[in-house]
């Protein structure tokens, strides 16, 4: 069995919990948008989906560096919020979870956008025919029917959140305990003589938990489309 | 009582009805593309006219010079779509409870079994759309709007999916529907013989335009 040293387990657990509140805080936004975007026009959507996609292919640690002028402690948010909430981002695990949020965005918001796309807007007429207000619409019919697309988006942007290393460590460096997550912590562990045996150790855990994030949502989608056709 | 006096341009097409009912089930009638579906739309509100206004059971609903129009949740109408529309979700009887839910109305049981008895549906309650056969399927629809309790039942060829031997068997409820329920129809159709059995007016459209306005002798 893997022999996991506490150093490693403190890894693997802080890149669990980036990984799951990143996901968690960036799903009502990802519907929201995906919902925008599947459903409206207007000024300036193609830039709005220019931006959302960005973070997939400018080199993350451009993004990571934006992240840092924006959110640091001298920047522009990162500054009123440290003053005026008590949020501190920089060097922190929460300055983790939003890198990961970012980078892992695009990801999220696709698989959502499209099965909102698919869904028979029809069913939805027959909903307000039936006295439903357009936001009872939405939380009854639309995004039940959305739910595979939400499910498959939150997975796909978990597994990559676990995985994400460049604007990470570019916002908020490579702190153990605070910020070094399973990818940082075997970036390090490379550099370092003798890391080869915790680093093999990480490289499988995250292989695992990448290859069971995609297992599942595979086998949840399954089951949620057959719900859909009556089963 | 329905008063419709509208026009409305769709494309290439254009669509104009003027006509006063009190009658229990108007027949629209006309060939497919005559407007029927456009204009049941438009009483329902998922459509806006150009001009004109439409006026259900007393309340101006649309008026387009003094800038009403009621969205389509608050008509209180029921609509039963030819493709009867079920949520697929949720299973018979979720279904059946979606508009009383909807409309905050209290539970009322009497009139869910009378109209789970009139509609032969109490065996589907627990099964999902998907398992329906298209009859079934009709019949549930036509459940689900009556439940939410409208003032005016729209109904828009709904046996038009169906095969011969489905809608002789759907027919009879619905002309049981029309003398027990007591709710003022729209029946699109472009089918005489169905016509003759439930319609007690006749409003005939033929591109667009209405020809004719009466009693089921117009169909002559």
């Amino acid at each position: 069995m893997l022999d996991i040293s506490p150093a490693e387990w403190t890894a693997i657990l802080l890149s669990l919990r980036v990984a799951v509140i990143a996901t968690l805080v960036a799903t009502p936004f990802g519907i929201a948008l995906a919902w925008l975007l599947a459903r409206h026009d207007f000024w300036g959507k193609s830039l709005l989906d220019a931006l959302v996609h960005l973070p997939l292919v400018l080199p993350p640690v451009v993004t990571g560096y934006l992240l840092l002028l924006t959110f640091g402690r001298k920047g522009l948010v990162g500054g009123f919020l440290a003053d005026h909430l008590g949020i501190v981002f920089a060097f922190r695990w929460t300055g983790a979870a939003l890198a990961c949020g970012v980078m892992s965005f695009p990801l999220l918001v696709r698989p959502m956008r499209l099965s909102i796309e698919a869904i028979d807007r029809r069913l939805e007429q027959a909903a307000e025919t039936l006295g439903a207000a357009p936001w009872k619409v939405f939380f009854t019919v639309t995004l039940p029917l959305a739910l595979p697309g939400v499910v498959a988006g939150m997975v796909l942007g978990f597994a990559k959140a676990i995985g994400e290393f460049g604007a990470t460590i570019t916002f908020v460096s490579n702190i153990p305990g605070e910020t070094q997550t399973i990818s940082s912590a075997i970036y390090s562990l490379i550099q370092t003589p003798d890391g080869d045996a915790a680093a093999g150790r990480l490289v499988i855990v995250s292989i695992v938990l990448a290859l069971g994030a995609l297992i599942g949502a595979e086998w949840f989608a399954r089951r949620a489309t057959a719900r859909l056709h009556g089963n | 009582m329905l008063r419709v006096d509208i026009e409305k341009q769709l494309g290439e097409f254009s669509l104009s009805a003027s006509f006063t009912s009190e009658g229990r089930v108007i027949g629209l009638f006309g060939a497919s593309g005559a407007g029927k579906s456009s204009l049941v739309n438009m009483i329902a509100g998922l459509l806006r006219p150009d001009r004109g206004t439409i006026v259900i059971d007393g309340e101006t609903v649309d008026d387009i010079t003094a800038g009403i129009h009621v969205p389509t949740w608050r008509r209180r109408i029921g609509y039963v779509f030819q493709d009867a529309r079920l949520f697929p979700h949720l299973n018979v009887a979720q279904n059946l409870d979606y508009g009383r839910r909807m409309n905050s109305l209290a539970p009322d049981p009497g009139q869910h079994s009378r109209i789970i008895d009139l509609l032969d549906i109490g065996a589907l309650l627990d099964r999902r759309p998907g398992k329906l056969s298209g009859g079934e399927r009709q019949r549930v629809a036509l459940g689900r709007a009556l439940l939410s309790k409208p003032r005016l039942l729209l109904l828009d060829e709904p046996l038009g999916a169906l095969d011969e031997a489905r809608k002789l068997e759907i027919l009879p409820y619905l002309v049981r529907l029309r003398d027990e329920a007591n709710i003022p129809m729209v029946y699109v159709s472009h089918d005489v013989a169905e016509l003759r059995q439930l319609a007690t007016q006749i409003v005939m459209l033929r591109q667009g335009r209405m020809t004719s306005f009466g009693g089921v002798k117009v169909l002559a």
